[in-house]
């Protein structure tokens, strides 16, 4: 299914100037991949590491969350702490 | 997750404070640190370190190092793996250099020998010769056109075209429009700000007895937030497999995020290698200052526009860290922290990641968030001046909550701001009447915390009682904490529980004990392993019984028949199922792995008055007061302590602390004497409130509380200082020398 | 080198030990007679972990030599309990949660231990000075503050 993923501003270089961008996927790993392969200059910055917020929910490294359409997408730089 | 076994009240255990497990060996001199550990036929090791900033490394001469009596291995970067990238090559440089040494302090060479006296004297033997470079230390001075280049391959895909080298990553978020947003305020300031860089300042240098022999096969004890990380780092550090060395925590005399990577254990394992003996080495405090994880120091532009009734129409910051000679400052950090309190249409942050010739930076304590919060509250306490607002009332009238979108992206689910806006606004302290020459500031501060990966495991013994085997080094107590949730879980006494730092070949990966973890992560793995646990303990009760398993129930410490249906049977204890549980169907065991994602954010509000001394510039911190959501407090003794150490660092980032590099890029203030973190006298007594918002992603409500105490601290001193001052700081620490600058300045310009 | 032979009295024993001119008492201490107690911190006098007492003065023992010892009479946070009991300030720490990661601990406690000495009613401002040479990085004093003067509440209501 179709995901709407809200990506970080910075990153408009890397996907033609996009903010937000469409991709097929039902879990948070096939959206990884569905955007390295949609957006192969997003490669290195997934590499490094990315987090992903559902509705809010920040999963730090999962990669087996479900998606749905219904929900907000937000890519994120991956999180560490002290 | 599913959260079948969530509580938010009725807790027998949860919230009371019992002394905790390993107060005995703490107090008595017994508990192991680091630099406590010996093995026979040990040698001790030592490290020869680069005396300038920035130089190629033409030629190290070992030879008459290698002929004094009782040296017996030397080495450099030849003897550590080759071709290592990504982090791993990092951190390699950064703990033995390659070609270069890029900062004061870059170790280039190690010597191991039958006496630390032997040691040191050989390692002043070592005769490397130097192509001196130019070098940098500045972040602004490291981005302009004429800074010299540290390494024009790591910047990566992010960094905008027509930057220095120097700039190796760039963050950019926010919404809406900040433009527009500015046009509709009645007031927008405008201001530039800088902190130095700062020490984590753990009383405990790094230390480390390593073992590895021609076989592969090691043994490394150390003090580390994470052995796991230290494991994996290591064996890809000396070139062996993962698993086959097995590293011990020791008590760990503090980290606060500095002990998440490594330094003297790769090279302890290398000079045990060579020398086939068991090696230790300590650093010490002078290494510790000049080669190990400072934070980043800064250069920072905040704009805001606000109304004359206190909203907030739009926000832009520009945060620049310089992380040392390797990527990795937490610019982004700083970036997405920066305004998370406020709900804003408009808003837009920047942060440039900036190498330059010092140590590698190190996480600390909510790592690159204090900065930028300092900024921000600073402007905003600014406005409130302006604009004649209660500076409350304002953030109370901002503030983000439930389903606001944060300055980052995502909503925020349940989250505690508010509460502890309005805990403030009612606690005596904000009403209290200040004497001349104080001032009163107030900050908020955000912190995102973490799951990561999690593995426990707890065994009940034949009498009744539990062995919990975690796998987070302990740094504040976490340990009590552990047997709390697990008491509350198996219904039997707090005192019945022994909880060990497991090693890592007794447990699965563990994530390091950072981003405010432990007691989220962790805690839930015990609370789900206990679980795990009791469900045994049911099912062997069902089977006494000869009904269902689903017909058993747990409560307190006992096993239950679940209703009148099940049948009348009385209920069986846990020491009367453990009794005897070898030959009904073998050892009881709870288990949980998995990587828990609901860490849920947090936030806090500090409240602190001021007094500044005209003559000498010095201030005295006479009240302060910070007020955090904890979700759920397990252990609040240990909650507070969290909140006061918090309180306490960010009080020494702000007034004294940090990195003095001259002109000749060598750090001139490497030994506590002149890096002067707060004494006893320099502190008032710190008083906590706790507020408890529970995080819809723990059992309990827990959220992590150990680094959001540092991100309110920096602005609100600030802004107490300026209040007290009658002149804006805006550059960290506010030392006597700065704030004499401040106010003479100021004069000038009256 | 040549070692020198020293005689002294440790938390009450009778104890001898060859150490080098060069070496600390804190040196000597922790690496020949594995009293790993006291802590090295900064080894230049600043954070106080390293504290022992000789013939009852508050010392760092990174500022003294292992030689300077002849003849003394040292204690260290070892020979604070006596037997199985736990000195008074060693309980008021752990119920008090005085103590975060625990190694400026022993440090403090010694240094806590000869302040109630001298005197048993101190001021929290005196309290807060005596301890001005015990770095703590982790509890920002608060706890420990409450801890030393609650002992001394304690122990002169005991007397």
């Amino acid at each position: 299914m179709k995901i709407e993923v809200h990506l970080w501003s910075g990153l408009r270089t890397l996907t033609d100037g996009l903010e937000k961008v469409e991709v097929e996927a039902s879990n948070t790993g096939e959206l990884l991949d569905a955007l390295a392969k949609d957006y192969p200059a997003l490669v290195p910055v997934i590499e490094a590491g990315v987090s992903i917020a559902i509705d809010g929910r920040i999963i730090a490294t999962g990669l087996m969350e479900p998606l749905r359409p219904d929900q907000e997408i937000y890519l994120m730089q991956r999180l560490k702490g002290g | 997750m599913a959260l079948d076994d969530r509580k938010d009240t009725d807790f027998k255990f949860v919230g009371t404070r019992p002394d905790r497990p390993d107060g005995h060996d703490k107090v008595t001199g017994k508990a192991r640190f680091g630099a406590d550990a010996h093995a026979p036929g040990m040698l001790h090791g030592a490290i020869v370190r680069s005396p300038h900033a920035h130089a190629r490394i033409l030629r190290i001469d070992t030879t008459k190092a290698e002929a004094l009596d009782g040296v017996k291995a030397v080495v450099t970067r030849a003897d550590f793996a080759h071709g290592l990238s990504g982090e791993f090559g990092f951190v390699l440089e950064n703990v033995m250099a390659g070609d270069k040494a890029l900062y004061d302090g870059h170790a280039v060479a190690a010597i191991a020998a039958s006496s630390a006296l032997i040691a040191r004297d050989a390692a002043k033997l070592v005769k490397v010769d130097y192509e001196i470079l130019p070098h940098v230390t500045d972040v602004d001075a490291a981005m302009a056109e004429s800074a010299p280049i540290l390494n024009s391959s790591y910047a990566d895909a992010s960094v905008p075209e027509g930057l220095h080298p120097n700039v190796v990553r760039y963050h950019e978020s926010g919404h809406g429009d900040v433009d527009a947003g500015f046009a509709k305020a009645d007031l927008i300031i405008e201001d530039s700000f800088k902190t130095e860089a700062t020490h984590q300042g753990y009383i405990e240098p790094h230390a480390c007895l390593a073992t590895l022999g021609s076989d592969g096969k090691g043994e490394l004890w150390c003090t580390t937030q994470g052995h796991w990380i230290a494991q994996k780092t290591c064996a890809a550090l000396v070139g062996i497999d993962t698993s086959q060395l097995r590293v011990t925590a020791s008590e760990i005399g503090g980290g606060f995020g500095g002990k998440t990577t490594v330094f003297v254990e790769p090279v302890a394992l290398a000079l045990s290698r060579k020398a086939n003996r068991p090696v230790k080495i300590v650093m010490n405090r002078s290494e510790v200052f000049r080669a190990t994880g400072p934070t980043s120091s800064t250069s920072m532009d905040v704009k805001i526009g606000m109304t004359k009734d206190g909203t907030i129409t739009a926000a832009q910051g520009t945060f620049r860290l310089q992380g040392g000679a390797f990527p990795g400052a937490p610019m982004e950090f700083s970036a997405m922290c920066a305004f998370a309190p406020y709900a804003l249409d408009n808003v837009q942050q920047i942060g440039y990641d900036v190498i330059s010739n010092r140590p590698k930076q190190a996480a600390y304590r909510a790592p690159g968030a204090p900065m930028a919060s300092f900024a921000v509250e600073s402007v905003i306490d600014e406005l409130c001046k302006k604009l004649g607002l209660d500076p409350i009332e304002v953030r109370l009238k901002n503030a983000s909550r439930e389903g606001t979108k944060a300055s980052y992206g995502p909503r925020f689910q349940r989250i505690g701001l508010v509460e502890t806006l309005e805990a403030a606004k009612s606690h005596p302290h904000y009403s209290a009447p200040l004497k001349p020459g104080q001032g009163r500031g107030v900050s908020c501060g955000f912190w995102f915390n973490h799951g990561g990966e999690t593995s426990v495991s707890l065994a009940l013994s034949e009498d009744g009682t539990c062995q919990i085997s975690v796998g987070t080094p302990d740094i504040g107590g976490s340990r009590a904490s552990m047997a709390l949730m697990a008491a509350e879980v198996l219904g039997i006494d707090y005192e019945n529980f022994r909880v060990t730092v497991a090693d890592t070949a007794t447990l699965g990966y563990n994530d390091v004990s950072h981003g405010s973890r432990v007691t989220y992560a962790s805690g839930l793995a015990t609370i789900k392993a206990a679980k795990d646990a009791v469900n045994k303990l049911c099912k062997r009760a069902a089977a006494k019984w000869g009904i269902p398993e689903d017909a058993v129930y747990w409560e307190d410490g006992c096993a239950k028949p679940s209703g009148a249906n099940a049948g009348n049977f009385d209920p069986i204890p846990l020491a009367e199922i453990t009794k005897n549980m070898g030959s009904t169907g073998g050892p009881i065991s709870g288990h949980f792995e998995a990587t828990p994602e609901g860490a849920g954010v947090s936030f806090g509000t500090h409240i602190v008055d001021a007094e500044v001394d005209p003559e000498t510039g010095k201030t005295a911190v006479v009240r302060y007061t910070v007020i955090q959501d904890a979700g759920k407090a397990i252990h609040p003794t240990y909650v507070e302590g969290q909140f006061q150490g918090g309180a306490a660092q960010g009080i020494g980032w702000a007034l004294n602390e940090e990195y003095i590099y001259g002109e000749d890029g060598r750090l001139q203030n490497s030994i506590f004497l002149d890096y002067r973190v707060p004494v006893a006298s320099d502190l008032p007594m710190i008083d906590t409130v706790i507020v408890e918002v529970p995080n819809p992603g723990h059992p309990y409500g827990v959220r992590g509380v150990g680094e959001t105490g540092i991100v309110p601290p920096l602005a609100a001193i600030a802004n107490a200082v300026s209040a007290a001052a009658g002149v804006r700081l805006r550059h960290l620490p506010m030392s006597p020398p700065r704030i004499l600058r401040a106010l003479k300045a100021q004069t000038r310009e009256d | 080198m040549k070692n020198t032979h020293v005689t002294t009295t440790i938390n009450g024993d009778p104890v001898e030990y060859l150490c080098d001119t060069r070496e600390t008492m804190l040196d000597v201490l922790r690496d020949r007679l594995n009293l790993t107690g006291a802590k090295e911190g900064c080894g230049t006098g600043d954070c106080g972990a390293c504290s022992i007492t000789v013939d009852d003065r508050l010392v760092c023992s990174c500022l003294m030599l292992g030689v300077e010892a002849e003849g003394k009479k040292i204690t260290t946070v070892e020979g604070m309990a006596e037997g199985e009991n736990l000195h008074p300030l060693q309980k008021k720490f752990i119920e008090y949660a005085a103590l975060q990661c625990g190694i400026c601990t022993p440090g403090i406690l010694v240094a806590a231990k000869s302040l109630l000495e001298k005197n048993p009613n101190p001021t929290e401002e005196e309290v807060r000075f005596w301890l001005a040479g015990n770095l703590c990085r982790c509890t920002g004093y608060d706890k420990i503050i409450r801890a030393v003067m609650d002992t001394a509440a304690d122990m002169r209501g005991a007397s």
